[in-house]
């Protein structure tokens, strides 16, 4: 074998992970057309272009700038912050069924915002406020009930668990207080809509994915460290402790964004790393492919969401979970097998 | 093997245990929003007045809601207990791997797309649902290892992830049903009749003969599987008589009292603790203190938040999720 | 550099397993520790690892403690590879030596013409090139070990720090890796210190012999000086007689218990 051998597989990975993201991004900008242009009223292509360059006729302008822009933007930043928060907890737990959903983190989310909307009578980015705090004050609390003697993860995702079992709980019990009207409006905040986003949740959620980035960035060279095992990652100069902190916080904040700004869109989290990892079949942790899956999933789904059952609007959440619940069940199945054994 | 000493303690804690159940199921009936004296009480029990509405609060709330938390209770300890000892799994418990999820969502497709609202209808459904989901988490979870207790329960969150999602899907285009479920799916005593517990009773017969016959064939389970095998015992036959156990107890329970979380996971604990590690004990035991759990949270629910109510369910959950909590981290997880 | 523990004491979960040690590791040396089971020697080089904080005592490198060197500092000059090591779903061989590289790499971890230099010579010196491209999880034990040890000459330090790299392996693969280890000692001078349970094993490899038993050291030095019937019996319980190997000269302990061959 030639020497060069290390150069050459390196590359070769370098080459699919690109391909793999630029088509994951192509399918996503097409995804995001179509949902610019479909709708009970099609703009035309050419219409399109000069609305989002300012020339558009005013009609143009409200359903693309008013309607669909903003939920086809709040898509894009969703689809990664809810995809990232998923493979990032995947990689920390070293197990694709470790996810925010499960663990009770955006189910914290959720009950803080129906608590806010069913008892407080709150309404709009107040609400989201809450659904943001209460995803880290449940993460917050799990970690430290979790961390006794050395914060093991099985401990971390069993405790959260729990939360997840008490929470629903709570919210069974919220939604049994209100008036059955209000219980139906709060049950969007179980599953997940875009529909009625504003430009300013948008903002909001935007600048928090934003920030979280770079430190995704920062701390993925330390994770792929952390995946050999703490052993190793400590023998490599990873600080482990406070990395594995760092990593956490960083996922449920993405987690925590994306469900204040459109609630807890089921299963995005948890499928778009296992979906990322197969397509590059590189063994990495395919953060970037799995934002794009994230993407293309959230904006997919709404699409579908939108124009697949005629004309009743469904919220998107409810489309990815009849997705993704059967290919998670398939991919569990899947992935407690085909572990190889020593 | 328990000694004639040990047999002895047991026999007297398993006295005390119903003697303990007895006075719960006495203050279930005594105390609640309404006031009603002791005395009247008995009076209502055993001497009625149909014209005193003191006893009609009394035997047309109280009793119903007290027989119910009596079957359902004993129901979910036993079916707790039994999946403990089948699975090894500490953490095993019919709402945590998703038994009552998969109840739960048969009866909500019944009632949108069949419209079954009558009680035989929904217990069957509450049957097949429990069968399905039990057979899906155990097929998914089982990995490498045979099925670990963590992936067993996670298979059972995803799986009630999952179910509960579609279940939304469901009550989220029909108001109706939402309006009917969102009480059924607190877990609460109320507002049931004693006709659904009686035409569940046959199942529940069979259920409690074949869940309290298990004991020996769960001892020899605990040893795992080859070592069971060769102790001449068929495992296969083992698991499908618990599985059908926990199915019909679960579905029962589930369909009368909604899907109730922890007690499954609790009382095993508390039985264990008492009894060591013999499943003819746990079993006795977790009869007892499963129906004792769930009629004490009922009463709690009636007193601290009056003159509201909390469901039982909902008290469960309280004390139960703490009980979770402490027990991971109590655990060495080699153990788990 | 050296290492050095001195007055080590160390505890697990509340335990205390180690008490008061003191150890030298010679430089450019192969150290084997050895020692009945619970008797702390991974709890030892856990601790020279400085995967676990000393509850009293020092570990020392070049008369500085471990503790207060900066981690990747300190990886570029201590490697570990523990028991039982952890290779994610998937990764290749090339990809996983290729991680071992992180201590040199900067802020972002950006891949330089260093770290493809030193990858391709730690595969070619352990012998895994030809297996850069497999899936680590399909190897054999041996050759596992093997690329795990390559990660761990990527790092690229002159220690390394080994947790019973033998005892999953087959005899073939047991000989396989000592001899590498022995083979990296002799050409690059690294030193190597590893946890065996074989004492005929250590007693071939190492040139130094740590001997414990309850938390403390019972002896050290040369094989020949250390591996004696009296030492083995009073560290681990055993009644033998030592003989010397035919092969190779060093102790070869033959354990005498209660069973008796026919005849």
């Amino acid at each position: 074998m030639s020497a060069s051998i290390v150069r050459d597989t390196r590359l070769a990975k370098r080459r699919r992970e690109l391909m793999v993201c630029a088509v994951l991004a192509a399918i996503a900008l097409a995804l995001a057309l179509l949902g610019l242009v479909v709708g009970a009223y099609t703009v035309a292509l050419p219409d399109l272009l000069a609305t989002l360059v300012g020339q558009g006729s005013a009609k143009d302008n409200f359903i693309v700038l008013q309607l669909r822009l903003p939920r086809v933007t709040i898509a894009i930043v969703v689809g990664i912050a809810f995809a990232l928060s998923g493979a990032l907890f995947q990689a920390l737990f070293s197990n694709p069924l470790a996810s925010p959903d499960i663990i009770g983190i955006t189910t914290g989310a959720s009950s803080a915002a129906v608590a806010a909307i069913l008892i407080l009578g709150l309404s709009g980015l107040t609400v989201s406020l809450f659904a943001f705090v209460g995803a880290l004050a449940v993460a917050t609390a799990i970690y430290l009930l979790s961390s006794s003697g050395g914060a093991s993860s099985y401990r971390f995702v069993l405790v959260g668990i729990a939360f997840a079992f008490l929470l629903h709980g709570v919210l069974g019990y919220l939604l049994t207080r209100a008036d059955v009207r209000d219980a139906q409006g709060a049950l969007v905040w179980l599953v997940g809509s875009l529909s009625g986003t504003r430009w300013v949740d948008i903002a909001v959620a935007g600048a928090g994915v934003a920030v979280l980035l770079p430190v995704v960035a920062l701390l993925a060279p330390r994770l792929r460290v952390l995946q050999l095992g703490d052993s190793s990652a400590s023998g490599l100069g990873v600080r482990v402790a406070p990395v594995r902190l760092g990593l956490l916080t960083v996922a449920v904040a993405l987690a925590a964004v994306g469900t204040a700004a459109v609630g807890p869109i089921a299963f995005v989290a948890f499928v778009c790393g296992p979906i990322a990892r197969r397509l590059l079949r590189t063994g990495g942790t395919g953060l970037v492919a799995s934002a794009l899956v994230g993407v293309v999933l959230v904006l997919g789904s709404d699409f579908a969401a939108q124009h697949l059952l005629g004309d009743t609007q469904v919220p998107v959440g409810i489309i990815t979970g009849a997705v993704g619940a059967p290919y998670l069940l398939w991919l569990l199945a899947r992935a407690n097998r085909t572990r190889g054994d020593s | 093997m328990t000694t004639a000493a040990t047999r002895g303690r047991l026999f007297l804690g398993l006295a005390l245990c119903l003697a303990v159940l007895l006075i719960v199921l006495f203050l279930s009936l005594a105390l609640g929003a309404r006031q009603v004296a002791l005395g009247t009480t008995l009076e209502a029990l055993f001497a009625p007045d149909a014209g005193n509405a003191d006893h009609r609060v009394i035997r047309e709330l109280r009793i119903p809601r007290t027989l119910l938390g009596l079957v359902a209770g004993a129901a979910l300890g036993l079916a707790g207990s039994i999946m403990q000892g089948l699975t090894r799994n500490p953490l095993a418990d019919p709402g945590l791997l998703g038994v009552n999820a998969g109840a739960s969502l048969f009866v909500v497709l019944g009632i949108t797309w069949f419209g079954i609202a009558g009680t035989t209808g929904q217990v069957w459904l509450a049957f097949a649902g429990a069968a399905v989901a039990t057979v899906i988490v155990y097929a998914v979870g089982s990995g490498r290892a045979g099925a670990t207790p963590i992936s067993l329960t996670l298979a059972g969150s995803a799986v009630t992830a999952a179910m509960t999602s579609i279940i939304t899907l469901l009550l989220l285009g029909n108001l109706d049903t939402l309006n009917q479920y969102r009480f059924w799916a607190v877990g609460s005593l109320v507002g049931r009749d004693l006709e659904a517990l009686l035409a569940l009773a046959p199942f529940l017969a069979v259920g409690l003969v074949l869940a309290l016959s298990l004991g020996r064939m769960l001892n020899v389970l605990a040893l795992g599987d080859d070592l069971a095998s060769g102790l001449g015992q068929s495992v296969l036959r083992t698991r499908v008589l618990s599985a059908v156990a926990v199915v019909i107890l679960c579905g029962c329970a589930t369909s009368l009292a909604g899907p109730i979380v922890f007690v499954g996971l609790v009382v095993p604990h508390l039985a264990r603790r008492i009894t060591g590690p013999d499943y003819r004990w746990i079993l006795a035991f977790s009869l007892l203190l499963g129906a004792t759990l769930l009629v004490a949270a009922d009463v709690i629910g009636r007193l601290v938040v009056l003159p509201g109510e909390l469901e039982a369910g909902l008290v469960v959950a309280f004390v139960g999720a703490p009980v979770m909590i402490a027990l991971v981290r109590g655990s060495r997880l080699g153990a788990l | 550099m050296d290492l050095r523990a001195t007055d080590l004491s160390l505890s697990y979960d509340g335990d205390r397993i180690v008490e008061g040690l003191d150890l030298e590791i010679p430089s450019g040396d192969i150290t084997v520790i050895v020692g009945p089971n619970a008797c702390g020697k991974s709890t030892l080089l856990r601790g020279l690892a400085r995967l676990m904080r000393p509850d009293a005592g020092l570990v020392t490198l070049g008369e500085r403690d471990i503790h207060s060197i900066n981690s990747k500092q300190l990886a570029t000059w201590v490697g570990l590879l523990p028991q039982q090591p952890i290779a994610p779903e998937g990764i290749t061989v090339a990809d996983l030596v290729g991680r071992g590289r992180y201590p040199h790499q900067g802020l972002f971890g950006q891949w330089t013409a260093a770290d493809e230099a030193a990858v391709t010579h730690a595969l070619t010196v352990t012998d895994t090139l030809d297996l850069s491209v497999r899936r680590v999880e399909e190897l054999s034990g041996g050759q596992r070990q093997r690329v795990w040890i390559a990660m761990a000459l990527a790092q690229d330090t002159d220690i390394l720090l080994l947790d019973e790299p033998t005892t999953f392996l087959d005899v073939a693969h047991q000989i396989e890796v000592l001899d590498l280890l022995h083979e990296l000692n002799a050409t690059r001078g690294t030193t190597v210190v590893m946890v065996l349970h074989d004492l005929n094993l250590a007693a071939r490899y190492a040139d130094h012999i740590v001997v414990m038993a309850g938390g403390s050291i019972v002896t050290s030095g040369e094989p020949r000086a250390v591996i004696t019937a009296e030492t083995v019996t009073s560290a681990f319980g055993l009644e033998c007689v030592v003989i010397e190997d035919p092969l190779y000269g060093s102790p070869l302990v033959v354990p005498r218990g209660r069973f008796h061959p026919a005849g």
